[in-house]
């Protein structure tokens, strides 16, 4: 075994995962290129959600992939920063909501 | 950014032999990629060979006012080699006496040349269709002499392609140099004034966009929206079309793949976007490249490699169309630049 559990290597292997199940790893291929296909959204809004939600994640194979994707599609390191903003703002958010829960229950307990 | 050749830097990568050993060893040798010539016969597809020949691509020299980082020509103010006005008179000789389409003028910044308006002058009065001019936009506000270029480029009905890496300040230049992008800003307002990349005229003003790093350029038509829409909106600049070109790992580039550790990432890159389609149009079919010297190359940058082409008649003194056509294309792995995604060439993407 590596010493790493990531490998930027790895990220290559991606297809492989279909070698141990075909019929699922084929129809999340066959999912997620349909996803990434121009819809309402083009490729270009397409690619920094993708950017934002792949730190949102924490997924070093997600943003290693997406920096590159973004930087193909002439999209400037602001902007990229700017995605990565807006899904770190909903990722403190979502803790911060939870403190309503946190005074909703500090008040039930209190006299 | 340095403003001094690899060749002045006395860097061992100036050499070709150097660059080509690279090329054929390391992730090459040890199998982890197909050499390009194994993957075209692992995809069952034919050796590229000639069509019909349509463009001879000029270098009239290495002389440029600019040093760019990604350079496959390591052109720059320190390099001296130029072409001989014998040379261009041989070249013209082949021209009156073969059905070239287009003369696709290229360096360094071939507006350098002493005898460069002659040579169009001269070539304009050929059966010639079209004569490119690949201009770097700069070179017509870098000196005074140089300011008139747009009129006598109108005037000789020239078609200007101009390398200009991106719509913003930062990207362009880190990669050509502080103080490009304004001037390069400046010289297409100069084109567009003279009525070039505009509606109502037939002047045609493309411009070449490459990547300012480790990646593939995306899609042209897509990356021309942008450029179109930034350009006429932050500087009220026009332009025709815009030619995405994939940098091919050969002279700065490869220095800079090798010195940023992205030199395998990158070959895996190219060859994993590995495209068929685009080796049937790869430009090495249809175009032949001619050094300052006088000598014919596959492209431009089997040029730069110093890989003249495969037959006995190598000069274009000694012009042989029949054995031109017959002959074999010489490849390395730098090819893999021509055929990864939508394909990559002179002419932008062809897949």
């Amino acid at each position: 075994m590596k010493k790493n559990y990531y490998q930027p290597e790895d990220l290559k292997k991606f297809g492989s995962i279909s070698e141990w199940n075909e019929d699922l790893g084929a129809k999340f291929f066959d999912y997620y290129n349909s996803v990434f296909e121009k819809g309402s959204l083009t490729k270009r809004e397409k690619s920094l959600i993708a950017l934002a939600v792949s730190h949102v994640v924490q997924c070093p194979y997600c943003i290693d992939a997406y920096t590159k994707d973004c930087l193909q599609r002439g999209i400037v390191k602001e902007d990229m920063m700017e995605a990565v903003h807006v899904g770190a703002a909903i990722k403190a958010g979502a803790a911060l909501v939870h403190g309503v829960q946190m005074m909703n229950r500090h008040d039930q307990l209190s006299m | 950014m340095k403003t001094k050749s690899l060749k002045a830097q006395n860097n061992s990568l100036s050499k070709t032999e150097k660059q080509l050993e690279i090329l054929a060893n390391g992730i090459f040798k040890d199998g982890s990629l197909p050499t390009f010539k194994k993957k075209i016969a692992s995809n069952n597809l034919p050796p590229i060979r000639p069509k019909k020949l349509e463009i001879l691509q000029l270098n009239v020299g290495y002389m440029c006012n600019q040093v760019c980082a990604h350079c496959h020509v390591d052109a720059g103010p320190d390099r001296k080699e130029i072409m001989t006005y014998k040379t261009m008179e041989q070249i013209l000789k082949v021209i009156k006496n073969t059905k070239i389409r287009t003369i696709d003028l290229t360096g360094g910044a071939p507006e350098m040349h002493p005898e460069f308006r002659w040579f169009v002058e001269e070539l304009r009065k050929t059966d010639v269709e079209e004569i490119i001019v690949r201009s770097n936009l700069t070179i017509l506000l870098a000196n005074k002499k140089y300011n008139d270029l747009p009129a006598f480029f109108a005037k000789h009905k020239v078609h200007v392609i101009s390398s200009l890496p991106f719509y913003k300040r930062e990207k362009t230049d880190r990669q050509r140099g502080n103080g490009v992008f304004e001037s390069s800003i400046k010289a297409l307002q100069m084109l567009n004034k003279v009525g070039y990349g505009v509606l109502e005229s037939d002047l045609q003003l493309d411009l070449v966009y490459n990547p300012s790093g480790a990646f593939l350029p995306g899609n042209q038509a897509a990356l021309e929206t942008d450029f179109k829409k930034a350009l006429f909106e932050d500087f009220g600049v026009k332009f025709n079309q815009l030619f995405t070109i994939t940098n091919l790992p050969i002279s700065r580039f490869l220095d800079y793949l090798i010195a940023s550790e992205n030199y395998e990432e990158y070959m895996h890159t190219l060859v994993d976007a590995f495209n068929p389609s685009a080796l049937e149009n790869v430009m090495c079919t249809n175009t032949l490249s001619v050094s300052w010297e006088g000598f014919l190359f596959d492209c431009d940058f089997n040029q730069m490699l110093n890989l003249k082409v495969d037959i006995p008649s190598r000069h274009i003194s000694e012009f042989n169309q029949d054995e031109l056509k017959n002959r074999f294309i010489i490849l390395s792995q730098h090819c893999y630049g021509c055929t990864a995604g939508a394909g990559s060439s002179c002419q932008g993407s062809i897949a």
